[in-house]
């Protein structure tokens, strides 16, 4: 099969649309919001140095700060400022998705703009402005008529270099609530949907490129005194906004939100939910890639509607509890605790995502392991591989402290490559997830935590406050609960990962469907 | 002799930071000198000798720290620095075109800021090629960087004259020329000056184009006027600089007319 004659190809065709659409409104939102306080700013500090310094500065630290990370800190800031407007002025807004985006990304755009306007106005000759003064101009005509139209060119570097940087980070935007070409990346990374990660970045690249060529278009007509050219290059610009804008704008926004966190489980959870939803007549969107903080707090304001989170991680992380309790004492508390929260514990889909220490079948065969506390006397000579957050949430804590663990090293490590890891011999032992399939494709096996270090992880249904009452919703979804036992899960798990068209979340869900409408 | 002054510096002092050095740096110090309507007054000095400091003076692109500055009978700290300027053409060193801006448009820009309609602006830009003796069609939509130096000169005499001022300030402008064009330069200018009767201040570090150009010299030397007059008056100066500045010429011309044959026509 030809690389293009992948169906896959068509799937993402089907996105882009919406991706695309999402993403230029967010980029061109963002940059005109840079520019609008980026220019004035520059155009102050031109002539005093120690702001000028300041500003410089404090906009090289912006950038120094990793694009995922700025997107990240704009989320609970905005949360708490919404809380704040709630309590002294009555009204809240949306700290989900546009709103954070477009604040984090005209931020990352302001350096290049700042130090190019600053550079560009600095560099004209004082010979120059000196005769600007003498024909007769006040500051502000020497400014407009002299200073800009000579600073240009080199402003107009510094745009379109804060252009193709927003329209790049933009693609980070997906974690925090706003679809953009990200989604492709993000859903294909964790879904080992190489077509979708390469349509994302191409989509990404070619806008870029095109919003570049646009802006060069517009500045040599400029500079060459050519109207023509301003006028195609902003005509260009501006077809393009539309052409994006249309199709999202006629998007209803009255349907039902199906949450998703990053990686495959939640893809294909949250396509089945979509799918159930549309069975019965209700219309669903997905909101994919969301991060694990951001998810629960969406749903709390409502900007999402269902999604599936896991008993133990809302228990450790959104309620900070450090004890571990039985299941059911656990799930019990867990629903009363949510309901203060106004959301809707709709029940258990049957299996459970728990962290657990995984390694291959053979090796702890060979040296006689079969749970953890066999493994501690191992330990010692051995690496441990885990996701960027195992080392620092309380479930380590927990079984180094009930078992002694002390591992000779710790590495973080992308999930996905920690079973193909742990596989080749490259780490020992990996910290892994129990309805991964990739358990059962590279022959591994979850050593037993017969001390119950680690808490419950069930997969549950949250509903939010808004659809509290909601029976088509409940109706809907009910049939999925306590239905997906845990091989099917890690069978449609393996599904997700296979890498070929047999494995969008969509496919895999209709499969899962399958299975266990059967029984 | 000329009537009432048009300018007039009364004890006019100016000094600067020193940048590095410690202190101020005494750019002009006690000036008193008046320039009569009509007239045609040269400033001669080297660098460092304040006459550039003097001239902006007068349209406050510098404000006097000391003394006062008197045109038209007003004084300067009075009125409206920025109208000021607009009825005083200046004549950058080297030019001083905006690049990114049209002969016309530069020629143009004073009466622009001052409100003309734009055919008004034409009609005088075509008028001020000609006055300068640049070809309209040739010159008129041309960028400054198309132009030769003697090209670019005459455009910013052009733009000085634009809204039609009294006074014309030139800060060195035909030094950086070749001799010839800077001769002819010269003599086109000393022309307009007397066709339009206007008064004007010329900077200039060499003597024998302030003797040849202008009614009266002043003569700079760190921050002090230290003679001034008609070439005439000036040679009767004591002092040793004005006398070592008048020498030159002199010498020069005497060699000159030795070894140039008095042939042909002159």
């Amino acid at each position: 099969m030809s690389l293009f004659s992948d169906p896959r190809w068509g799937e993402a065709l089907a996105h882009l649309p919406d991706y695309l659409g999402n993403h230029v409104r967010v980029s061109v939102a963002a940059l005109a919001l840079g520019l609008v306080v980026s220019l004035p700013l520059a155009i102050a500090a031109r002539n005093r140095r120690v702001v000028r310094g300041a500003l410089l500065s404090l906009a090289s630290i912006v950038q120094t700060v990793p694009g995922l990370a700025l997107l990240a800190l704009f989320y609970p800031l905005l949360l708490a400022l919404a809380a704040l407007t709630l309590t002294w002025f009555g009204f809240g807004f949306s700290a989900f998705g546009f709103l954070p985006a477009v604040l984090a990304l005209a931020l990352y755009s302001m350096l290049p703009v700042l130090r190019n306007t600053i550079t560009g106005l600095n560099g004209v000759e004082p010979a120059i402005l000196e005769a600007a003064q003498g024909v007769g101009m006040t500051s502000l005509q020497s400014l407009f008529t002299v200073e800009l139209p000579l600073a240009l060119p080199v402003m107009m570097a510094g745009i379109r270099t804060a252009a193709v940087w927003v329209i790049g980070t933009a693609t980070l935007s997906t974690p925090i609530g706003q679809t953009s070409l990200g989604n492709y990346i993000f859903a294909g990374l964790q879904t080992q949907n190489w077509v979708f990660v390469l349509f994302g970045c191409l989509a990404a690249a070619i806008l870029a490129l095109a919003v570049d060529q646009l802006l060069a278009l517009i500045e040599n007509g400029i500079r060459n005194r050519s109207r023509l050219r301003t006028a195609l290059g902003g005509l260009g610009i501006a077809v393009l906004v539309v052409a994006t804008l249309v199709p999202s704008m006629a998007r209803s926004s009255s349907s039902y939100v199906v949450g998703a966190k990053t990686f495959a489980e939640q893809y294909v959870l949250s396509a089945l939910i979509a799918q159930r939803l549309r069975a019965a007549g209700l219309s669903a969107t997905s909101r994919e890639g969301l991060g694990s903080n951001v998810i629960f707090e969406a749903l709390k304001s409502n900007d999402i509607d269902v999604y599936v989170d896991y008993s133990g991680t809302l228990w450790a992380n959104q309620f900070h509890r450090t004890d571990i309790k039985p299941r059911e004492e656990l799930l019990g508390e867990l629903k009363t605790t949510l309901a203060r929260e106004n959301i809707t514990l709709l029940g258990e889909l049957g299996f459970e995502n728990a962290y657990a220490l995984v390694m291959p079948k053979k090796r702890a065969e060979a040296l006689g392991i079969h749970s953890i506390a066999d493994l501690a006397a191992h330990a010692g000579a051995m690496s441990l591989a885990a996701d960027y957050e195992f080392f620092s949430r309380p479930e380590w804590a927990a079984l180094q402290k009930v078992y002694g663990l002390s591992f000779r090293a710790q590495r973080q490590m992308q999930p996905d490559f920690m079973y193909a890891a742990v596989a080749s011999g490259e780490v020992d032992v990996i910290a892994g997830y129990t309805s991964d399939g990739l358990i059962a494709k590279y022959d591994l096996v979850v050593l037993e935590d017969s001390r119950h270090a680690i808490p419950p992880y069930d997969a549950i249904v949250l509903l939010s406050p808004k659809r509290a009452d909601d029976p088509t919703l409940k109706a809907a979804l009910v049939p999925l609960l306590g239905k997906i036992d845990i091989a099917n899960m890690r069978e449609a798990n393996l599904r997700a990962a296979g890498g070929d068209a047999t494995s969008s979340p969509d496919v895999v869900a209709r499969w899962l469907w399958e299975k266990i409408g059967k029984q | 002799m000329p009537t009432a002054p048009l300018i007039a510096y009364a004890h006019v002092g100016k000094s600067f930071d020193g940048g590095s050095s410690p202190g101020r740096v005494v750019a002009v110090d006690d000036v008193s000198l008046h320039v009569a309507a009509g007239e045609f007054l040269a400033i001669v000095g080297g660098s460092g000798s304040g006459k550039t400091t003097l001239l902006r003076l007068a349209n406050r692109l510098i404000d006097a720290d000391a003394g006062t500055v008197t045109v038209e009978g007003a004084d300067v700290q009075t009125v409206d620095p920025v109208q000021l300027r607009r009825r005083i053409g200046y004549v950058f060193q080297s030019g001083g075109l905006f690049p990114h801006l049209s002969v016309a448009d530069n020629i143009g820009i004073t009466p622009k800021l001052l409100g003309w309609p734009a055919t008004e602006i034409a009609a005088r830009v075509d008028e001020l090629l000609d006055l300068v003796r640049l070809d309209r069609a040739q010159h008129r939509d041309r960028l400054p960087q198309e132009l030769s130096g003697g090209q670019r000169q005459r455009v910013g005499v052009a733009r000085a004259l634009a809204a039609k001022p009294r006074i014309v300030l030139m800060d060195e402008p035909f030094g950086a020329l070749d001799p010839l064009t800077r001769d002819a330069l010269g003599d086109d200018y000393r022309a307009l000056h007397n066709k339009l009767a206007l008064t004007t201040v010329m900077i200039t570090h060499d003597m024998t184009e302030a003797i040849l150009l202008a009614d009266r010299v002043a003569v700079m030397r760190g921050g002090r006027l230290l003679a001034e007059g008609t070439p005439g008056e000036l040679s009767t100066s004591r002092d040793p600089y004005v006398g070592e500045l008048l020498r030159t010429p002199r010498r020069q011309a005497e060699r000159l007319g030795a070894l140039l044959p008095q042939g042909g026509t002159a």
